[in-house]
């Protein structure tokens, strides 16, 4: 298979139809509008549902609709939109039903802007709606990571029967990298518990509702247990010149992808920094992250387009051991290698890395 | 030779709905809802959809219309029914696909949801159960409280000045192109009932022959919320609501009064 010039919004796109998607529920927004305007094309084409919802409120319960019948479903919004849908989302999560979730996330808070954000970290990683549960979070820094990661979405969700958000931004939707799309998948059949009509089996039956306590608490228990498996079994992450590495810059997404470009500015000033870029956001790769503060790393910048957000869960895994500061931008604005550099010579110093002990 | 006794015995005169569960409802003594059911799932029977029909339930006293159904049924958020089987019904051509909803769930927090089902033609069928109130928060002033009346969140009678006027929801859908049938009717007498019930069979039928979106609207007590016994309930139907919500066809699309004509 050969590289093309692809967008990223439409690279996810293709990428859903190609992956089984049978229909999907959106409203435009920006920046994710190619996404959805390049399904309008292609689900119809393929004689798959296409639906233009009325709002986020309506295509997420129309996901709903659809993941019960037993479809592989999905919708796609930014910020303002992914907050619409947190009714559906929790309904989703309580139901143990798979959908897919793509967020463009745009600057916020309100209205904001349309320029490049990671402000809905909490939104998506935290709960996504009310009660406890916590959805899969996957989050590419290229065209093709978010088209091998659109992919594992849907295997996810099917697997774990659960929500799975990919969380982008303005650059990674909009920007055209070569890229190669896997092969059409055949339709997956309708799963056992599917609402699709009772034909000789006893009737089925897709509720949130739990109004006992004990009832209610057991579904909790119930859901619990397999985040617990999802934890132990689905953190992903990438890494660059980690191996000798005192400082360890965090960011995922846009912002792991500038910090790249940082790391290999330092390593030429000879300061011994590494990248660890969270593939998956929930559940956060903390055992990576352990072991490498376990091997050497004394400092640690994440680096986020918020205001501080995925720093929480740094914090949780290695706060006690390390030093762990943040360069955060915010309302759009995308962080320059330059500046990282400048506070990692500034950790550097403070941790009393020169150039010299470091030689 | 055959006894008068041996004939009664052979002749079924009642029967259990197949499209109904054996399970006790939990609505309150003189609540329409039961004849609702019961309707619906004969209307269900009848037609042999039992096996091909998903139910979408509402938030309200109805909550708990997939235990009562003999059908395969989810329970959708608040208002959203009309975009859950939307999902459904398009995620499954081939199945009949209805939502029951109560005034609060239909009529306020599910407006959009159900204009845009009806704008879109979705092919599904909607039973409305009116009875303007709020029935299992505990009898709260609904969008089709009618003016004057008494209720929790309107305790001095609904006073139009601040709370508007009720929504007449039935004939707002007709106006879209998209609805093929739009009717009310009422559970308060016998000959309502009947009324009612050939209306849910001209409704699913109007489904199951793929021209677009159904609605019937129900007229139904509340002697709970009212504070007035099942028969004075059923009296406050026929006297008080009906005038202002008239029991009339909206809207009957020419494809549908070819279906019912048998061409």
């Amino acid at each position: 298979m050969t590289a093309q010039l692809m967008k990223g919004n439409v690279a996810i796109a293709e990428a859903a139809v190609r992956a089984g998607l049978q229909a999907y529920f959106g409203y435009p927004i920006t920046p994710q509008t190619e996404l959805l305007e390049h399904l309008a094309m292609r689900m119809v084409e393929l004689d798959r549902v296409f639906v233009q919802a009325e709002s986020e409120v309506a295509a997420i319960n129309m996901v709903y609709g659809a993941a019960c019948a037993g479809v592989r479903t999905m919708t796609s919004s930014s910020s303002p939109g992914v907050s619409l849908m947190q009714e559906g989302f929790s309904y989703i999560a309580a139901s143990e039903i798979p959908c897919v979730i793509v967020d463009m996330m745009r600057g916020g808070p309100g209205l904001g802007n349309i320029q490049p954000s990671q402000g809905d970290y909490f939104q998506v990683t935290r709960s996504a709606g009310h009660g406890d549960y916590r959805p899969i979070v996957l989050g590419p820094a290229s065209v093709q990571e978010a088209i091998d990661l659109t992919i594992l979405a849907f295997d996810l969700a099917d697997k774990y029967r659960h929500l799975v958000f990919v969380v982008g931004d303005g650059l990674i939707g909009q920007m055209m990298e070569p890229a190669v799309m896997p092969e059409m998948r055949p339709i997956r059949p309708h799963p056992d518990w599917a609402v699709d009509g009772a034909v000789g089996r006893p009737k089925r039956i897709i509720t949130s509702l739990n109004l006992t306590t004990e009832g209610c608490e057991q579904a909790n228990k119930r859901i619990q247990a397999r985040l617990q498996i999802i934890r132990e079994n689905e953190q992903r992450s990438a890494e660059y010149d980690t191996e000798d590495a005192r400082i360890l810059i965090i960011g995922y997404g846009t912002a792991g992808r500038v910090a790249q470009s940082s790391v290999k500015m330092a390593r030429q000033m000879g300061l011994p920094v590494g990248l660890l870029r969270p593939i998956t956001l929930w559940p956060f790769p903390e055992d990576r992250l352990r072991s490498l503060v376990d091997n050497g790393v004394e400092a640690i910048l994440v680096v986020e387009m918020n205001a501080g957000q995925m720093i929480e869960d740094v914090r949780l895994v290695v706060g006690r051991d390390v030093p762990v500061e943040l360069h955060g931008r915010m309302g759009g604005a995308v962080p320059l290698p330059d500046d990282i550099v400048e506070q990692v010579q500034e950790i550097a110093a403070q941790i009393g890395l020169t150039r010299a002990s470091v030689v | 030779m055959v006894t008068l006794q041996d004939e009664l015995v052979r002749t079924v005169v009642y029967e259990h709905p197949k499209a109904l569960t054996e399970v006790p409802t939990h609505y309150c003594p003189g609540c329409t809802h039961g004849i609702a059911h019961r309707l619906v799932a004969e209307v269900i029977d009848e037609l042999d959809i039992r096996e091909h029909t998903v139910v979408v339930v509402p938030v309200g006293c109805a909550v708990f219309a997939y235990d009562y159904f003999n059908l395969d049924g989810v329970e959708a958020p608040h208002g959203r029914a009309p975009a859950m089987a939307t999902g459904i019904k398009r995620s499954l051509r081939d199945r009949i696909v209805f939502t029951y909803q109560g005034d609060g769930d239909l009529a306020a927090i599910g407006t959009a949801e159900i204009i845009h089902a009806a704008a879109r033609g979705e092919n599904i069928t909607t039973v409305f159960i009116n009875n303007a109130i709020y029935g299992m928060t505990g009898g709260q002033m609904a969008p089709t409280t009618l003016p004057g009346q008494q209720t929790t969140s309107s305790p001095r009678g609904r006073d139009i000045r601040l709370a508007g006027n009720p929504l007449r929801i039935t004939e707002l859908l007709a106006q879209i192109d998209g609805t093929c049938y739009a009717v009310r009717r009422s559970l308060h007498s016998v000959r309502e009932i009947r009324r009612a019930k050939k209306a849910l069979m001209t409704a699913f039928r109007t489904q199951v022959n793929g021209l677009g979106f159904s609605i019937v609207e129900l007229l139904s007590s509340c002697p709970t919320n009212w504070g007035i016994t099942p028969p004075d309930s059923l009296k406050w139907i026929e006297d008080n609501m009906v005038p202002f919500y008239p029991l009339n066809d909206f809207k009957v699309s020419d494809s549908v009064l070819t279906m019912e004509s048998g061409a």
